[in-house]
């Protein structure tokens, strides 16, 4: 018997989820939960014989003890209402809105840290797709200075995303800060409209310091990229990271060298296309923190 | 800024059949790539002033917040050189660009706070709805907002009037359709402007660029469909094969009988004395420029993939037909390392077969 849950939020991310976690050993999904009767994710949540009500939150309230954790899918402002209904509770929530009301969380990175926490933040797509990458740097090197540049389709760029883009860059900044552990970042995020649709690109760079080692620094990004495809299979390399020479004035200083790592993420494709890898790496990461709860909260106390 | 009416102000007031913004301290900053100072903005900020020129645009290229390892960094502080630019202004306002996912509105209010009383918001030709947060907060600030619509050859014409619209009812001052990669014809341009002036309650400008050597042509073909707002640059100093050359423009004005309310003979003396002797290359239109505007790629990938064939051995050419055959858009500067690899990667395998 897995952790029961429950997904809010019926639209393309939450009804990825409802696939992905379908599939975890160690999570049973229950309910996928929207406010839209006739939305589609709910059809298919009925035909797969979940739950699928479509009074919102109002559902946990009403079966307070059907779910121990639910995954928000909603958006930041109704995660606000959603994270105090949850907590009084005693429902975990992993919320995969920029919220971010809980510690954010990194899959691959800090994943171990907050196993407790009643609230944990999916941080952003371009987060999950590039905090791993600066980390990798940063254990082998120090990391004045951090970059990365994500390129979505502009199909696969809902609503929320566009009406505060600046919190994508803002909350992706901080992410390479205080989870990949450079010294100052910067997010940058473009929308490209062509079809077929572009599969996520994203490019991260980082500023090396005069006696970095570039060897263990490309080792470390390899590893690093190995560690994210075990929960996000599309996720890769488009080639191999690049040490290029400088000097280059970074705003944390002037370094001799940086290192490129060109990532390319292609979605799954469970219920939204493949080229939608932004979303997919959302909904990939968050089943995994989902499942690391689950099995620390096994443990006897 | 001064209510005395000298002589200069005289002249600026008898006529202006549209308005001219200056973008040589934004979209020039390309071509130098990025690296202006204080001592170079100021007698720039002067010169154009006193030419009667209403609108000075001061950023990075890719606007606030552009300094970064992808679009290089700023040599000073983009902060400062709007700080200069404000007290050397006379009678011109000065503007900033901001690219929605690059700059933020932590850096509008910054600028805002300066003296800066113009914003242009600027997002791929398809993307307006970006804009919304950005326009309306701008106009909150007490700022005149206009919307920016980037690599226009790449909508048509009722797709960027649908677009603009967007703008206009987010609060848009203004809406500019900007030629950013030199496509255009002047029919393309004329079946455009056409369309927006007939669809929008809001002005429209056009930014037009010189990659196929129709940056003049193109924005008096603009003017004559009804746009009001034209863009240009001193010595034609920016992004690619370079602007609509601000000197010219006013020249060519003056032989049409179209009041630009600005001096020619005044831009043209700024162009030769100030704006060249800081050039590190002159504006032509050699072939990679001219491959931009014909294979309609973003113009400042120029000089990033000219440092990419150099280290990766490949040519630049090569580069930016293939960031053409990707529909790269602008903002990718990363996709040009991404060619650049690739293409040398293929080199060295073909050379190994044979």
């Amino acid at each position: 018997m897995g952790l029961p849950v429950a997904i809010i939020g019926s639209g393309n991310i939450g009804t990825d989820l409802m696939y992905k976690i379908e599939r975890s050993p160690s999570l049973d999904l229950v309910a996928l939960i929207g406010i839209d009767p006739a939305s589609d994710g709910l059809a298919r949540a009925r035909d797969r014989g979940y739950e699928a009500p479509a009074n919102g939150i109002e559902w946990v309230q009403e079966n307070p003890d059907a779910v121990r954790m639910v995954f928000d899918a909603t958006s930041a402002y109704v995660h606000v209402r959603h994270a105090k209904v949850l907590e009084e509770l005693g429902i975990r929530a992993i919320d995969l809105t920029p919220a971010a009301r809980g510690p954010k969380v990194i899959a691959a990175v800090n994943l171990e840290e907050h196993l407790d926490a009643p609230n944990v933040n999916m941080v952003t797509c371009g987060g999950q797709a590039t905090t791993p990458m600066v980390a990798a740097v940063s254990r082998v090197t120090r990391v004045p200075y951090a970059e990365m540049v994500s390129a979505v389709s502009s199909k696969s760029a809902g609503p929320g995303t566009r009406q505060n883009i600046d919190e994508f860059t803002r909350t992706t900044r901080k992410a390479l800060e205080e989870i990949g552990g450079a010294e100052i970042g910067k997010a940058i995020i473009v929308l490209n409209p062509a079809e077929p649709p572009i599969l996520m690109r994203n490019t991260v760079f980082c500023g090396l310091p005069e006696g970095a080692d570039h060897d263990a620094v490309v080792a470390s990004v390899e590893q690093m990229v190995a560690d994210v495809a075990k929960y996000v299979p599309g996720y890769r390399l488009k080639n191999a990271p690049l040490i290029e020479e400088g000097p280059f004035h970074t705003p944390g200083g002037v370094v001799p060298h940086r290192v490129v790592v060109l990532l390319e993420v292609e979605g799954a494709g469970d219920y939204l296309p493949t080229y939608a890898g932004n979303l997919d790496i959302m909904t990939a990461a968050a089943v995994r923190v989902g499942e690391a709860i689950a099995a620390h909260q096994e443990v006897p106390a | 800024m001064t209510a005395v009416a000298d002589d200069a102000t005289s002249v600026r007031e008898t006529k202006r059949d549209f308005r001219l913004i200056d973008s040589t301290l934004r979209d020039g900053s390309h071509a130098i790539s990025h690296q202006y100072t204080v001592e170079q903005v100021v007698p720039i900020v002067r010169g154009l002033d006193a030419a009667g020129v209403q609108v000075i645009e001061v950023t990075h290229g890719d606007g606030l917040a552009g300094s970064s390892f992808n679009y290089g960094f700023s040599a000073v502080d983009e902060m400062q050189l709007i700080e200069a630019a404000v007290a050397a202004t006379t009678h011109a306002q000065i503007a900033v660009l901001l690219v929605p996912g690059i700059g933020t509105l932590d850096e509008l209010r910054r600028a805002r706070d300066l003296g800066v009383s113009v914003v242009r918001v600027a997002v791929h030709c398809t993307e307006a709805d970006i804009t919304e947060q950005h326009i309306s907060i701008a106009k909150e600030l007490g700022m005149e907002a206009i919307g920016f619509l980037m690599m226009s050859h790449m909508n048509t014409p009722k797709g960027l009037l649908e677009q603009a619209r967007l703008m206009q009812g987010f609060g848009a001052d203004t809406v500019y359709i900007a030629d950013s990669a030199g496509a255009m014809t002047t029919n393309d341009v004329r079946a455009r402007v056409a369309e927006l002036v007939g669809g929008l309650d809001v002005p429209l400008g056009v930014h037009a660029h010189q990659n196929l050597s129709l940056a003049v042509a193109n924005s008096i073909a603009a003017y004559e469909e009804g746009a009001r707002n034209l863009d240009g640059t001193s010595a034609g100093l920016g992004a690619g094969a370079g602007n609509c050359p601000t000197e010219i423009l006013a020249a060519v004005c003056e032989k049409n009988g179209i009041a630009s309310g600005v001096d020619p003979l005044a831009l043209m003396d700024l162009a030769e004395e100030v704006t060249r002797p800081m050039m590190p290359r002159q504006q032509v239109v050699d072939r990679a420029g001219l491959l931009l505007g014909y294979a309609g790629v973003y113009g400042s990938f120029l000089l990033h993939a000219q440092r990419a064939a150099e280290r990766y051995g490949v040519s630049q050419a090569e580069i930016l037909l293939e960031l053409g055959e990707r529909k790269v858009v602008g903002g990718q500067e990363d996709m040009i390392i991404d060619v650049a690899v690739e293409l040398a990667r293929k080199h060295a395998a073909t050379e190994v077969r044979s």
